[in-house]
């Protein structure tokens, strides 16, 4: 039981029910965290990965419904928690720090009163020992002269002060996991910097696993063990970080590594991936890359890719994978 | 643009000295003084591509929207080609200058068709002798930038954010003009996406030899596109370059910061790079420090950098810098 990973997904399907139809925002999703590890997730706008993120957490909109699968957390199915049993997960073993820092603290109650909420309701503190906590944690993240802040409301903090807050406030009760959805997108270079060296000194000091939802893979490059690249709501890719961006398998990673400008590419032309994202609401019955690939097969028309191993640190679903090993297969028995 | 040319290329964009400072009501009875843009120079050869990189707030978009007059300057002189641009004679330039802005969702009409969109700059300027040749005029543009004539017809909502952007340059196309603003053009964009407007804005200068002010805060956009780099930090230059010098060779403190910090997408260069993070926030242009409007995130920070403000000096051949330490 020692080697059970943190969290496991399993065939995870989450839909969004609105009036033009079923959009069918995570589609069989797949995949292992294990603990103290920093899981990447990467992705174009409607991928399905800020889905993923609500889907372990349960904090999908009205419409949106996990239809099928299993979210294992230590082997329990968050699936099937009740409320009170979720209400003991959030926050308490799992937390998230959203994209927009601005939006996601209550602009009506202090710093302080926000973030001893948090730690009133999870940890057995009093409500001097919870003052004393989110002292401690603003010192922590970073934020100078924090008996100042706990008094102050969020408009009064800069952008990159209040996404400490967010940090802090989602560390405040020693997650197992943090689910940071596009924590610097909203930020500046320099502040996003910050923040990223910030995440690894926590993640160092605490021993908590991260996963890493952007669309930047410059940002996860930086901070990843492992990568999932997600495309239409399935997993395109999943491996190592240097598996990912030095031995790509799938046609869309290899497009996505080719069509980002880099320090060197002054004066080559970039080679973008042609065509526009996928229609959430008419998914192809085959692969759902097929439309923007150049090597599409007939058969990626059809039948969805199945997952395949390439080796102990990869996995990729794109049938040239199928078609190169059974190629080699089939040389090898010859032979 | 190399120099090699017998006849040195020609400045097509001046800008001198350009100030737009704004008020603002602090309470009842303050008013503060707010230096967007603080003597900003710079100036754009013909064909080239002119980055302008810097932090939310420093400036950079007020300097884009001040040429075109869209902002009044409150200072400084611009000049296209040799002559000044005053508010007077802007409608005739503005034929000639045009700008393609961030958001593709918010900057085309939703009332409108495609057609009436590409066609506005077409009408405002009679660029037409009947509508035969308006309509043959816009779906050559839809075209140019890799849309279809069926598409004439729709409206913007029907788009998506890549196409969006390309009715924006298509619009920005109609009246022939030689130079564009890019304001952020790719920034809401996918990463997919971003590539092909990248590429397309390239064809578009070596097909029609247009000149560009590429405004972005994403540097490896800037460096990918740009010929020579401008870095603004609270509303000033601190350093401009030819886009290789600028990022093998960063002299200012907060260039060589910004050039640190850029996430790279390579686990190999990410792993094995220092980066130099910067302390604290950008101060408010509101309460700017006295001197070198950097020195309280400097590092090499002196006394003198917060009694005089530093100019802009020339350390090697078109390489300029504004700083007392170097």
């Amino acid at each position: 039981m020692s080697d059970q990973p943190l969290l496991q997904i399993k065939n995870l399907h989450t839909s969004f029910f609105t009036e033009s139809g079923e959009v069918k925002a995570v589609n069989g999703l797949n995949f292992n965290l294990d603990k103290g590890k920093v899981l990447g997730v990467v992705g174009e706008s409607g991928s399905g990965k800020s889905v993923t993120a609500y889907s372990i957490l349960r904090i999908l909109t009205d419409t949106g419904k996990i239809v099928d699968g299993e979210i294992l957390f230590k082997g329990k199915d968050v699936v099937k928690f009740n409320k009170k049993e979720i209400n003991d997960f959030r926050g308490a073993r799992v937390s998230i720090i959203f994209q927009d820092p601005m939006t996601s603290l209550n602009p009506v109650y202090t710093i302080g009163n926000q973030l001893c909420e948090a730690i009133l309701l999870h940890t057995d503190r009093n409500r001097k020992e919870a003052y004393l906590r989110a002292k401690e944690m603003l010192e922590l993240v970073g934020v100078n002269e924090p008996l100042k802040r706990l008094k102050q409301y969020p408009h009064e903090l800069s952008g990159g002060m209040r996404q400490r807050v967010m940090i802090a406030m989602a560390l405040a009760c020693e997650p197992d996991i943090l689910i940071a959805d596009e924590p610097t997108t909203a930020l500046d270079v320099t502040i996003q910097a910050q923040i990223l060296e910030l995440m690894k000194s926590l993640q160092k000091k605490m021993g908590m696993a991260i996963i890493m939802i952007t669309h930047d893979l410059g940002v996860i490059a930086d901070m990843c063990d492992e990568i999932i690249v997600m495309y239409a709501g399935s997993v395109c890719e999943r491996g190592t970080a240097d598996e990912i961006f030095y031995n790509p398998k799938h046609e869309y990673t290899k497009g996505l590594l080719r069509s980002i400008p880099r320090l060197d590419s002054a004066g080559k032309k970039l080679i973008p991936i042609e065509g526009s994202p996928i229609d959430l609401l008419n998914l192809p019955k085959g692969c759902p890359f097929v439309a923007r690939c150049d090597n599409a097969m007939k058969i990626c028309l059809e039948q969805k890719p199945e997952e395949v191993r390439i080796n102990d640190f990869h996995i990729a679903a794109c049938w040239l994978n199928y078609k190169e090993r059974y190629f080699n297969e089939e040389v090898q028995s010859n032979e | 643009m190399s120099n090699t040319n017998d006849a040195s290329p020609k400045k097509l964009i001046e800008v001198n000295n350009l100030q737009k400072h704004f008020v603002v009501k602090e309470d009842m009875f303050t008013k503060l003084p707010l230096k967007a843009v603080d003597g900003v120079s710079f100036s754009i050869d013909k064909g080239e591509t002119l980055g302008l990189v810097g932090e939310s707030g420093c400036g950079k978009t007020t300097v884009g929207r001040s040429i075109l007059f869209l902002e009044k300057p409150t200072g400084g002189e611009i000049y296209y080609d040799g002559n000044l641009i005053n508010e007077k004679n802007i409608y005739n330039y503005r034929k000639k200058m045009q700008i393609v802005f961030q958001d593709p969702y918010s900057s085309l009409n939703p009332r409108m068709t495609v057609a009436d969109i590409v066609g506005e700059p077409l009408d405002i300027h009679k660029l037409y002798k009947n509508k035969a040749e308006r309509e043959e005029r816009i779906a050559e543009l839809l075209q140019t930038v890799g849309l279809n004539s069926d598409h004439s017809r729709r409206y913007a909502h029907e788009f998506s954010g890549g196409q969006r952007q390309r009715i924006g340059i298509a619009r920005a196309l109609a009246v022939a003009p030689e130079f564009i603003v890019c304001d952020e053009p790719v920034s809401a964009l996918d990463v997919s996406i971003q590539a092909q407007i990248i590429n397309k804005f390239e064809e578009l200068q070596q097909k029609l030899g247009i000149t560009y002010l590429f405004i972005a805060h994403d540097l490896l956009v800037v460096q990918h596109i740009s010929q020579r780099i401008a870095v603004m930090y609270l509303g000033k230059i601190v350093e401009i370059a030819p886009a290789k010098e600028l990022i093998n060779n960063p002299i200012h403190p907060y260039t060589q910061s910004l050039i640190s910090a850029i996430p790279l997408p390579d686990p190999e260069s990410a792993r094995n790079r220092h980066r130099i993070v910067l302390e604290g926030d950008v101060p408010s242009p509101l309460h700017m420090p006295s001197g070198c409007s950097f020195r309280t995130r400097c590092r090499e920070c002196k006394i003198h950098c917060s009694q005089e403000i530093p100019e802009l000096k020339e350390v090697s051949p078109g390489h300029f810098v504004r700083c007392f330490e170097r």
